[in-house]
């Protein structure tokens, strides 16, 4: 048994016959390629695959991939492309900067996951508090950092989103 | 360490990061390999039982399903897991890399499946039909030594792994002069590493070069290589490991597991590439567990609260087999009983016990958290009982400076420290006395508050191999290539610790170049020398000595061939902006290039020199080292609800030299949190049918950012004089110093209740119960400002404010 399904991501459209049972991280890395969603848990728990899914932060580890018919998906190896080149051109969306200038990661696997929420978490408050974006980011684990430069990345890119604004 | 540097000690930026905030990174299941196969592995539902039977014929013959094997059918093909620790007189417990005839533990692998698609691979699992004869599993460990207990292994008279002493100085003398003496019993749970990615491994198999590939997300890629060749009867040059991206360890990945020699098999057999990705449910169930020790205390002390000595029993519950150093972590909870203390007599005697659960072995700390964390606590247990500042007890039990080095009564040798030195800091930065003040005022207006402290000393940069399973050295080749650029290749394969970025900064200091212009590869058996690993605090104070004492080489070679082209003695040049200069006339400067090209061209070189610029080095460490530090922090507990909240945290921690403080701060964040989860949360749980019930993440529970609040991190400057850089080691400190940091700081929250110590984890049913049935401990009724919930009890269960 198969389904069709139409899917943006990453700006580029896909249709593709899958497994009703495919779940979205899956379709993601292994149909597509994009690898930089990682899977930690399988049960939500953990926010390693977190994606956008029309723009807003999901685990990809527990949505269907025909659950996203239809729509836009962001993978951190698109994010870049949906905020203005930074300042200094480095071609980083704001959060990977804040992440690589605070030392916000240590091995890495939740990285992807964490800077989506991150996205998230600021679509939706653009000047969190350092509790704000602790509990923002409840839903993602890591292992290795402690959070403390998580937080930090996260504010140094809310900073630099609201002067870009301006 | 050079006095003045231009990038050694500096917080420079990882090099590693932009492949892994844009997604660009490999770990093992981004690999893709030509018709590669999936493997899924049937595991246990029981703790202990028989197999009488497996039937895989419907498996076999499952859509997709390319092999299915059982442990009978690979016995004689592949070796059983290898431990690399051997104790006096230890019993045997090998374990299969698929169980047959009987299984010791939930989780244990029972068939392997081999499929085209991994969905596949998994659905065949549920048609395999096991029977098996349910056996009575062994579960607590204090009951495992019991006569009459059921015994795991045939041919053991009963469970017992394994008994190890190690005493030093006069005991008996120290408890009878003591004018107290305090037992108690504590008990350190076990716990589930839970790196962020979980294991897996992809193998590869080319028959025309007779070449294994196997790619592993290990700690130890040269080690696995040796023990997968010998695992299974194949020439050790022919088998490659490759790391790719490994997503944290914390010592679980410091293992050769069952899997790594299955995916090989598998390979070969099949002429296949094969990938096993574990889950998270098989990541607890059979990656490695730690800790898991009960540990009783005696402290004989004299009323000036001077600790004359220390009896220590430990009952270490190791799993049902040995992984690669099981048997070897508790010993070192014996090694570092001493604390950071002046004790004169130290007994600990560890009994080792065999039981249906999966293996304990090194997690983050290994054996050293045990240790920290009875000493600590035993610390503030005597503080407590002569009601005396537990920082002046801590004083008072200091060695003198001119003590170092300081040889413990069990024959430790401290390298270098300043315990005062870093427990004023912390004091000063956490304002204790202060903190003090505010807790004597929050206890009389009913508030619960507790200040914890720890010093601690940790045993790291594994180490001297005299005192290692498998040699404690670190290997370093620095090649410089003919266009200058330089790749350093280290044994010590990182897992996140950023020695792309530090080896890379020491590299540029030493040959007067850009940290840019210096590459660090690792984790490739069949591109780096043979090493041992990132582990136990080691990459930087055996791996980065090796790096450093390779470079040097070089450098003096490139002196010796500038010299020789400059005119100039070799002993008077300095490296510097891509350049080598006279130190006596600096405007005579040959650029650094140009000394390289002349070394591949080889047309002018001095005489008896020879082409090329490639260096190794196998640095063996002459010690250990020892870093220390002092914790304080804040707790406050609920008392409605047990919740106990962590309001303050301040870290001061001595690593020695620093090659990048950012990096250091990183892993002290992560250890402190580590050591946080371990007091609050996390518990491996087994109920009495040894079912793992925290077995997944949903039920075990590590931190979330919202559990912390900032912490507030230092460090003072005692250089190790065991290596030239002068650097210690900071992977574990963090988990080392502050557990009991914690523990003390909810036993002191918890005195006025009577609570002289509560195990970890504080999860908020233990700590409510605690506080239940004590009336009005806390200042007068009054002045409460929420009245405990045993008062609203009384009160007809109707809420008072």
């Amino acid at each position: 048994m198969s389904a069709e399904i139409q899917i943006r991501v990453n700006g580029k459209s896909y249709e593709t016959q899958v497994e009703p049972r495919l779940l979205l991280v899956d379709y993601l890395r292994e149909v597509l390629g994009f690898t930089g969603t990682h899977v930690g848990c399988e049960t939500s728990i953990c926010g390693a695959c977190t994606v956008l899914l029309d723009g807003k932060a999901v685990k990809a580890c527990t949505v269907l991939a025909v659950q996203a018919s239809g729509s836009e998906v962001t993978t951190i190896e698109g994010l870049s492309a949906t905020a203005p080149a930074t300042a200094n051109g480095n071609g980083l969306h704001p959060l990977q900067e804040g992440f690589w200038e605070k030392h916000g990661l240590q091995c890495g696997f939740c990285t992807p996951g964490m800077i989506l929420a991150s996205v998230e978490l600021l679509r939706t408050n653009p000047s969190p508090s350092q509790t704000e974006i602790r509990e923002g980011l409840s839903g993602n684990l890591c292992r290795c950092t402690g959070y403390q430069h998580i937080v930090q990345a996260v504010e140094y890119a809310a900073k630099k989103m609201k002067s870009r604004k301006r | 360490m050079p006095a003045a540097t231009r990038y050694l000690g500096k917080p420079l930026k990882r090099k590693e990061d932009p492949r892994l905030i844009q997604g660009l990174a490999h770990y093992v299941d981004d690999l893709v390999l030509p018709g590669m196969h999936h493997v899924a592995i049937l595991r246990s539902p029981y703790a202990h039982a028989q197999i009488r039977s497996v039937d895989v014929s419907k498996a076999q013959a499952a859509p997709g399903v390319v092999l299915v094997l059982t442990g009978a059918d690979v016995r004689g093909s592949i070796g059983s897991i290898p431990c690399a620790a051997q104790i006096p007189d230890m019993k045997a417990a090998p374990r299969p890399v698929l169980a047959h005839e009987r299984v010791r533990f939930v989780g244990e692998g029972v068939a392997v499946v081999v499929a085209t698609d991994r969905y596949a691979a998994r659905d065949a699992l549920d048609l395999i039909e096991v029977e098996y004869e349910p056996l009575t599993p062994v579960v607590d460990p204090e009951k495992a030594i019991e006569k009459g207990s059921t015994v795991l292994h045939e041919g053991h008279k009963d469970n017992v792994a394994y008994h190890w002493e190690l005493e030093g100085g006069d005991l008996k003398a120290a408890f009878k002069k003591a004018d107290k003496v305090i037992k108690q019993r504590m008990v350190n749970q076990r716990l589930i590493p839970t790196a962020m990615e979980t294991r897996g491994v992809v193998a590869d198999y080319k028959p025309g070069e007779r070449q294994l590939t196997v790619w592993s997300s290990t700690q130890i890629p040269h080690l696995l290589r040796t023990q997968v060749a010998a695992m299974l009867d194949v020439p050790e040059h022919s088998v490659r490991v490759i790391t790719p991206e490994v997503g944290g360890g914390f010592g679980s990945k410091l293992n050769i597991y069952a899997e790594e020699a299955l995916a090989g098999y598998l390979a070969i057999r099949l002429g296949k590439p094969v990938k096993w990705i574990e889950t998270r449910r098989e990541n607890f169930q059979g990656t490695i567990h730690g800790r898991d020790q009960i540990d009783t205390v005696e402290v004989a002390f004299k009323n000036d609260g001077t600790i004359l000595g220390l009896r220590i029993h430990v009952i270490a519950d190791l799993g049902a087999y040995y992984q690669l150093l099981t048997p070897l972590i508790p010993t070192l909870t014996g090694l570092m009983a001493s604390g950071c203390y002046k004790i004169p007599a130290i007994r600990t005697e560890i009994t080792g016990v065999l039981t249906n659960k999966m293996s304990t072995d090194a997690y983050r700390g290994a054996g050293r958290p045990e240790a920290t964390y009875l000493v600590e606590r035993t610390v503030d247990l005597v503080a407590a009982e002569l009601k005396k500042d537990p920082a002046e007890v801590r004083r008072k039990n200091f060695p003198k400076l001119s003590d170092f080095p300081y040889a413990t009564p069990t024959g430790v040798i401290y390298d270098s420290a300043n315990y005062p030195g870093s427990l004023d800091l912390a004091l000063k930065l956490s304002g204790y006395k202060k903190l003090r003040q505010e807790q004597a005022k929050a206890r009389k207006q009913g508030r619960c508050v507790g200040i914890g402290l720890s010093t601690y000393v940790e045993i790291c940069a594994m180490g001297p191999s005299s005192a290692m399973p498998a040699g404690g050295w670190e290997s370093a080749t620095v090649r410089i290539e003919p266009s200058g650029m330089v790749n350093i290749l280290t044994g010590a394969s990182p897992h996140g610790q950023g020695q792309e970025t530090s080896f890379a900064q020491l590299g540029a200091e030493i040959l007067g170049l850009e940290p840019g212009d210096v590459n660090v590869i690792h984790g490739d058996t069949a591109i780096v020398p043979y090493g041992i690993g990132t582990f136990g605090s080691r990459a930087t104070a055996v791996g980065g000595t090796a790096a450093y004492k390779a470079l040097m080489k070089l450098r003096d070679k490139l002196a010796v061939l500038a010299g020789f082209l400059m005119g100039e003695n070799p002993g008077k040049l300095v490296f510097s902006d891509m350049n080598i200069f006279s130190k006596t006339n600096p405007k005579k400067s040959i650029p650094f290039g140009e000394v390289v090209a002349a070394a591949y061209t080889a047309k002018r070189l001095p005489p008896n020199m020879e082409p090329g610029l490639d260096a190794t080095t196998f640095f063996e460490p002459s010690n250990f080292t020892f870093p220390f530090g002092a914790h304080v922090c804040v707790v406050e507990i609920d008392q409605e609800t047990g919740d106990v909240k962590l309001l303050k945290y301040v870290a001061v921690d001595d690593c020695g030299n620093v090659l990048n403080p950012l990096l250091v701060e990183g892993q002290t964040h992560g250890g402190i949190v580590q050591a946080f989860g371990q007091a609050m949360l996390e518990e491996a749980v087994y109920d009495e049918q040894g079912q793992l019930i925290t077995g997944e993440l949903t039920d075990y529970a590590i931190p979330r950012a919202a559990d912390l609040p900032w912490m507030e991190t230092d460090r003072t400057v005692t250089p190790s004089p065991v290596n030239p850089l002068g650097v210690k080691g900071a992977g574990e400190a963090g988990t080392i110093g502050a557990t009991p940091a914690l523990a003390n700081a909810v036993a002191d929250a918890l005195s006025p209740f009577g609570v002289r110590h509560v195990d970890m984890p504080f999860k908020r049913e233990k700590i409510w119960k605690l506080m239940q049935g004590v009336r009005a401990p806390l200042g007068a009724r009054q002045d409460r400002v929420r009245a405990p919930l045993g008062a609203r009890q009384n009160n007809g269960g109707r809420r008072s404010k």
